[in-house]
């Protein structure tokens, strides 16, 4: 089977001939359905690899491959969340959640006419991240962890086929963490999204995901791609068996490296 | 504050159960009228150079039918230049916020133009309409809509990339990114601008009126003041004050109506 995205060679460099290069001969695969996690030292070019796959940044070499189509725009198969959430301080939680659906052009002709459908299905994605009746408030009438959440449901609205979350609980406490861990490993299970990660905390990446890419320090590319063994469904009880923390440990130990090669 | 001074309001002496906070600015103002008052009797000033508040408000009530004519024409001129300020402004700040490019070349064109004493545009205006209403209203307009169009334009131009990003990377294109979030975005600082620019307007109608009118509070302060009735010219000025504060207060308190959302939250998350 093709990959749902494939990044072959590329070279990416802001701001013309001089500027930074941000990552260099980067070489990743990630199949339909996988849920891929992406760690690697503080600016090595991880933001920059969700751009590239979303089409926001266009690369000077090499192939950005999504859903066997060259990206050389916004590829609009994608729902992405941001550490920051981002969220419209003049539209309420609701209001904010149907965004995607005015912008996409599978939806933002029908929005108006099936409007109830599209409300009953943004409040259902509320319920399931544990935000039920909050759709009337205002994004800055919500926690920090509460915008996390409605954020999430934003990328999801329109049911994207790929997923791109970029550090999008870093700013929680490691209570909700684990409770939005839960939450995505359900909807990944749930509806087959395939979803790319970034994350700097290697234990959320073991938990979550399929399959893990090291990048090396800036110009990044990936040094190493491991494979998480552990079978799925997975508790949260499996952070404290052996394998988990072993794994842990090596991945820590190879970005550890990948920093003091730099 | 407030709550702590009601608390148990009758059980207070009455200094203490009046909101200070409220009260201040009609204190402040009857303390400065009062001072001045005292001024004047105790440097026995002719009232041809200063007059006491006393007889200014005298002259308010003595010429009140020209007074109060006059302050409608310049009410009227102020708030049509103000107007067109308003709608010219907004469409020509969303023009320029629209693009770097045409951020970047017409930024400096829009600082020298503000650079120019609107006062020296009277003349031109003159010539152009004559002397009269329309100069008035084109000098307000004028000297108003700049600090509009820099609100509006900032406020486009200061979109949070990731926000643009996700929208973005959904297939928007530059008008739905206009649409959904520039001119929302921008609303709170063009509805702030509102405040500096209607008191700026004041400012272009008066000046416009004193050289080349012969209707509003400038030109009856202009012939007052040939005619040596200094507590008329002070009449003037009172009436421009308390017309300035009336439209301040509606601005203040339309940008509170259309954007409380602004007061609430940080826009910079
Ligand atoms: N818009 C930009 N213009 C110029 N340089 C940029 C831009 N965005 C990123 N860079 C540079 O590219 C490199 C990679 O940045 P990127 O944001 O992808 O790192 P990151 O891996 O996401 O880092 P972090 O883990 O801290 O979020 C950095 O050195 C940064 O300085
Ligand atoms: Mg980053």
């Amino acid at each position: 089977m093709t990959p749902l995205v494939s990044i072959e060679n590329v070279d990416m460099r802001y701001g013309g001939a001089a500027g930074t290069l941000a990552v260099s001969n980067l070489n990743l695969k990630v199949a339909k359905g996988e849920f891929a996690a992406v760690v690697g030292p503080s600016g090595c070019g991880k933001s920059t690899l969700m751009k590239l796959v979303t089409g926001l940044q266009i690369p000077q070499a090499g192939d950005v491959i999504v859903a066997e189509k060259q990206v050389t725009k916004p590829v609009s198969i994608v729902g992405m969340a941001f550490q920051n959430p981002t969220m419209l301080p003049w539209r309420t939680t609701l209001e904010n959640i149907l965004l995607p659906l005015e912008i996409v052009e599978k939806h933002r002709h029908r929005l108006r006419a099936n409007k109830k459908q599209y409300v009953a299905k943004a409040e259902k994605l509320l319920e399931i991240v544990g935000l039920g009746g909050f759709g009337g408030k205002f994004p800055w009438q919500l926690s920090g962890g509460m915008q996390q959440r409605a954020n999430l449901c934003r990328a999801l609205i329109h049911e994207p086929e790929l997923l791109m979350l970029d550090e999008p609980f870093g700013a929680l406490d490691a209570f909700t963490r684990e409770e939005l861990w839960c939450v995505i490993r359900d909807l990944h299970a749930a509806q087959g999204v395939t979803i790319i990660l970034v994350t700097h905390d290697l234990r959320e990446a073991v938990f979550l995901a399929d399959r893990i890419f090291v990048m090396s320090a800036r110009p990044g590319r990936v040094i190493r791609d491991r494979e998480v063994p552990f079978a799925r469904p997975r508790e949260l009880e499996i952070m404290y068996e052996k394998g988990f923390n072993d794994m842990v440990q090596a991945l820590h130990g190879e970005i550890a490296k990948a920093r003091v090669a730099a | 504050m407030t709550e702590i001074v009601k608390l148990s309001p009758s059980a207070k002496p009455l200094m203490q159960r009046i909101d200070w906070v409220k009260a201040a600015p009609f204190v402040y103002t009857i303390a400065l009228f009062l001072a001045w008052e005292l001024l004047v009797l105790a440097l026995a000033m002719p009232q041809t150079v200063l007059p006491a508040p006393t007889r200014v408000f005298q002259a308010v009530v003595q010429y009140w039918s020209p007074i109060w004519k006059n302050s409608l024409q310049t009410l009227y001129t102020t708030t049509l230049g103000f107007i067109i300020a308003v709608v010219a402004g907004l469409a020509i700040g969303l023009f320029i916020g629209w693009s770097k490019t045409i951020y970047a070349g017409l930024y400096p064109l829009m600082v020298g133009f503000n650079a120019i004493p609107k006062v020296a545009l009277v003349p031109i205006l003159v010539i152009w309409f004559g002397i009269g209403t329309v100069p008035a209203v084109l000098t307000a307009f004028l000297i108003s809509f700049f600090p509009i169009v820099v609100n509006v334009a900032t406020g486009l131009a200061t979109i949070e990339p990731e926000t643009e990003d996700v929208l973005r990377a959904l297939g928007a294109r530059k008008m739905d990114i206009m649409l959904k979030v520039g001119i929302p975005r921008s609303m709170p600082y063009f509805f702030g601008s509102l405040k500096i620019a209607i008191t700026l307007a004041f400012v272009g109608s008066v000046v416009s009126e004193t050289v080349a009118s012969n209707y509003g509070l400038g030109n009856m302060m202009s012939s007052a003041q040939s005619q040596f009735n200094v507590p008329l010219v002070f009449a003037g000025l009172l009436m421009l004050a308390v017309e300035g504060i009336a439209m301040y207060a509606l601005m203040a308190w339309v940008e509170k109506r259309m954007t409380g959302w602004a007061h609430r939250s940080t826009m910079a998350n």
